[in-house]
């Protein structure tokens, strides 16, 4: 419902989302009936107890142990009620069903990276449906945090520490993963999608993205390309990201920032990937990680023959 | 210690002493205050220039030009600092703490005065870095408010210069706290019991507190984020980490989740020093303006007490997302619910004290009936964030904003907009215009509800903060985008509406007409009753005031005006009888 701009949570997606929500409505109607009476008593007594002449004199008001009472006991019933209700709600979103299929997430400026145990990678998430999917997630470098709004699940994801989420999408479609913690300057590029198969669909894309080998090296290397996540900075089409586009790239003549040029020959790719901050184009900065280095000698040669067909 | 009354009389000094190395404390508190006000309308400034960018992303704004990532993300941490640190907490207790509580317990100054200038010397550079810091290569610190590493700290520059400029306030408020617990201990007139003591300076009081316990683990923490920039430790770095410029030398080992629990460790005591003093205001304000006494005054201190306590052992409720433990979690999500009780309390004494009065509705009441309902709401909205399961999707996105902009921007600021119109003729001697605090209340309260209401229904949808383009890249949020723009006028209406608040302070000082009497609210507590307005330059007051009773006497029966004064002595035995019952029944 949030593609309509309503002012309610966002269609829900999967098992934990149905509780997730009840409970938050729940509390939003007590919450919005409390407020109505605390404004509505607010101007009743404003106006019953304005002051009407320089005389007027309050009544003496005695303190009442009661209404004392009353005012700790029935919040403490209230936000007893929410919690006992809610930590059932955390359990279920805490713990991971034992039969959940797992995946490997990697985390980096700006991108995501999902590694299937059958050794496929992606860029994009696939999960199958009616399925319990855990995720255990790394980050390379600074604090990201993966954010499906639709399966109502959100984790940090550190370096050098495992963290884990998980979910079971109950429709098949295709949903946004957000990053939710501010991870640096292109952090609202850094997004993505989850596309949930059905269970044949999902083996036949495992399938599909696990063998390589009768693929030519421009192919591959457009798989690279969104793999690895070179579309968030690199357009295809021209289009200035937050690095230079690769169309008609290859063998153009590059001005960088020290004020030397070269022509971009097949070298000058594979430099570039492998160790940017050496020559910087102008207009650009040095933003591109340097992870691109422990790329196999191969995948480099299949992403500067991708470059040099665009 | 501070001087005896009587050296009070002595030579007239310079400008400088007088008015920038002053040691009395209500110049400080002028000082604190107008250096506060000025940082937020600078912060708030901040705030206009990304709501610019969020309504019309990539719109020229005229001088700056089009807003880059860069600059948006400089902006955002910044504006969380300087309202934080550089606003709300030197103008809630370093100006209004600092005038008023020496006044309101009889004292002739701070316990320290000397430590009391040096806490605004090291504030004032403290903000002077801060800004400096936009001025360094590649600007200022652009890790968020929350400078959470590894992001701080592979940062530039500007984040050495954020670090060293918290160092300082932190000091400056560690300074503060040791003199105003001194102050309030020691230095309480005759008759001054703590029970006597105005709800103010019990605010004051719990706060100093909240601060002295829980800035030192941030100082720290702040320092070892330094260390890590400066002198490549790893306090907070992981091994292995791969930046722009490859992989990081460091010796690694360290834990990103270390500063987050430092950090919120002063991070969350800190939203009650933000909100205590706040309180203390409205409950003076309520009570003089509604002139009868404070419904549940033992019990409200009781709350605040247990308040500042508690805020000690929630922190960990802002990092659900982290995932740590259950029953880790479990024990501060019970903690989180508990802490809302004394809250609930206070607000509802508050709203009960109205019951039976005879209600003034003056400009500072006006404010002070805003902040009831705002932080209400505020609070309430907070409640599915206290909980994890309904925190998680909510957590890091508008919706978070949303609440905790309601607690501190129509909250506490409405509150300190009470105190100012509260204070300004006894701190002047005139009074400010009734019209133009009119319009600035109601164009305040309105213009403040439309930015911060749709931000609540943005986070449900699932908007996240600290975007550049406000979420215009993702699908979720198209539907949402619109309240966008809506926001960013009403941003631009709340700073027109503060036009006349400027215009009325200023005009005043020299035009406003000149109060009548000493004691110009009526109010029983003892700035407004037992010193000229203004009051003596130093030592506060022509004769030490006796206190013969509680802080609320108003409207005792049998009585000839509707106020009895602390410092009054007793009225005849009838009527002290019937006072007695009243505060002890």
């Amino acid at each position: 419902m949030g593609d309509q701009g309503t002012v309610w949570l966002p269609e829900a997606a999967s098992t934990v989302a149905g509780d997730v929500d009840a409970l938050f409505y729940f509390i939003l109607w007590v919450s919005t009936i409390l407020f109505i009476g605390v404004i509505g008593t607010m101007v009743l007594f404003a106006w019953r107890f304005r002051r009407r002449s320089s005389q007027d004199r309050p009544q003496p008001v005695r303190e009442n142990k009661l209404i004392e009472a009353s005012w700790i006991v029935v919040p403490t019933l209230l936000v007893a009620i929410v919690f006992v209700w809610g930590f059932r709600v955390f359990l279920e979103l805490g713990i991971a069903p034992p039969n959940s299929y797992e995946i490997d997430v990697r985390a980096r400026k700006w991108s995501w990276l999902f590694e299937y145990s059958s050794g496929a990678q992606s860029s994009e998430l696939h999960v199958p449906v009616h399925r319990p999917v855990k995720l255990r997630m790394i980050s390379e470098d600074v604090i990201h945090s993966f954010f499906v709004p639709a399966f109502r699940v959100k984790a940090d994801v550190f370096a050098g520490r495992y963290s884990y989420v998980w979910f079971e999408a109950t429709r098949q479609d295709t949903f946004v993963v957000a990053c939710a913690e501010y991870c640096g300057m292109a952090h609202s590029q850094m997004l993505t999608r989850v596309v949930v198969h059905s269970q044949d669909d999902f083996e036949n894309w495992l399938a599909n993205n696990a063998a390589d080998a009768d693929m030519t090296p421009a192919e591959r290397g457009e798989r690279l390309y969104s793999q690895q996540g070179c579309f968030a900075c690199h357009s295809l089409d021209g289009i200035e990201l937050t690095g230079p586009s690769f169309q008609g790239l290859a063998g153009s003549t590059r001005m960088f920032t020290d004020g030397t040029s070269a022509e971009a020959d097949a070298n000058y790719l594979r430099q570039a990937i492998v160790n940017p901050a050496a020559e910087i184009v102008q207009g650009y900065e040095a933003l591109m990680p340097g992870t691109y280095s422990s790329l196999s000698a191969a995948d480099l040669d299949a992403l500067v023959a991708f470059i040099e067909a665009q | 210690m501070a001087e005896p009354h009587s050296s009070s009389h002595e030579h007239k000094q310079g400008f400088w002493r007088t008015y920038w190395f002053s040691t009395d404390h209500k110049v400080i508190g002028i000082q604190y205050g107008i250096t506060a006000l000025l940082f937020l309308l600078f912060g708030f400034g901040l705030m206009l220039l990304m709501r610019w960018q969020l309504a019309s992303p990539g719109v020229e704004i005229p001088l700056l030009g089009a807003l880059t990532p860069e600059m948006y993300n400089q902006f955002g941490a910044m504006h969380g600092t300087i309202m934080v640190f550089l606003g709300i907490v030197p103008l809630a207790v370093g100006a209004f703490g600092n005038y008023v509580v020496p006044l309101q317990i009889g004292a002739p100054d701070m316990a320290f005065p000397r430590l009391n200038m040096a806490s605004y010397h090291f504030f004032f550079w403290g903000g002077v870095v801060m800004l400096a810091s936009f001025f360094v290569p590649e600007g200022a610190a652009k890790a968020g408010w929350t400078s959470y590493p590894p992001l701080a700290d592979i940062e530039t520059m500007g984040q050495t210069m954020w670090l060293w400029g918290m160092v300082l306030l932190i000091t400056s408020s560690l300074l503060g706290a040791v003199n105003f617990i001194t102050t309030i201990i020691q230095l309480r007139a005759d008759g001054m019991t703590f029970f006597r003591m105005p709800f103010f300076v019990w605010a004051q009081f719990i706060t100093a507190f909240l601060l002295l316990l829980a800035f030192p683990p941030l100082e720290a923490a702040g320092f070892l984020q330094l260390a890590d920039r400066l002198l490549d430790t790893s306090f907070f770095l992981p091994s292995g980490l791969v930046t722009t410029d490859g992989p990081l030398e460091v010796a690694g080992g360290g834990s990103p989740l270390l500063w987050q629990h430092l950090f919120w460790f002063l991070a969350h005591p800190e939203v009650y020093v933000l909100i205590l003093p706040a309180m203390g205001i409205v409950a003076e304000v309520l009570a003089n303006n509604t002139r009868k006494p404070l419904w549940g005054y033992r019990l409200m201190v009781y709350s605040l007490i247990f308040l500042g306590f508690m805020s000690f052992i929630v922190w960990a409720h802002h990092m659900f997302i982290t995932g740590m433990g259950t029953a880790i979690s479990a024990f501060f999500q019970v903690t989180t619910m508990i802490i809302s009780i004394p809250s609930v309390v206070i607000l509802s004494a508050l709203f009960i004290t109205l019951w039976g009065g005879s209600i003034r509705f003056t400009v500072p009441m006006l404010f002070a009936l805003g902040f009831l309902p705002m932080f209400g709401f505020g609070g309430l909205t907070g409640l599915p964030l206290g909980l994890a399961p309904t925190d998680i999707p909510l957590h890091d996105t508008y919706y978070v904003i949303g609440h905790f902009h309601y607690v501190v921007a129509p909250g506490t600021i409405l509150a300190m907009f009470a105190g100012i119109y509260y204070w300004y003729p006894k701190i002047t001697g005139r009074e400010l215009n009734n019209t133009l605090g009119h319009i600035h209340f109601w164009g305040s309260i309105v213009s403040m509800n439309v930015i911060f209401f749709p931000m609540l229904i943005q986070g449900m949808a699932g908007v996240s903060r600290r975007l550049f383009d406000g979420g215009h890249t993702y699908s979720f949020s198209e539907g949402v985008m619109h309240y966008n723009v809506l926001m960013s006028v009403a941003a631009f209406a709340l700073l027109a509406f503060q036009i006349p608040f400027l215009i009325n302070f200023f005009m005043s000082l020299k035009r406003g007409r000149k109060t009548t009497r000493d004691n110009h609210w009526a109010a029983t507590t003892l700035e407004w009753s037992a010193t000229p307005t203004p009051p003596v330059p130093h030592g506060n007051f022509e004769t030490v005031p006796t206190v013969y009773r509680g802080p609320y006497e108003y409207s005792v029966p049998g009585h000839a005006t509707d106020f009895l004064s602390q410092d009054e002595a007793s009225p005849p035995a009838a009527e002290a009888v019937a006072a007695e019952e009243l505060v002890e029944a």
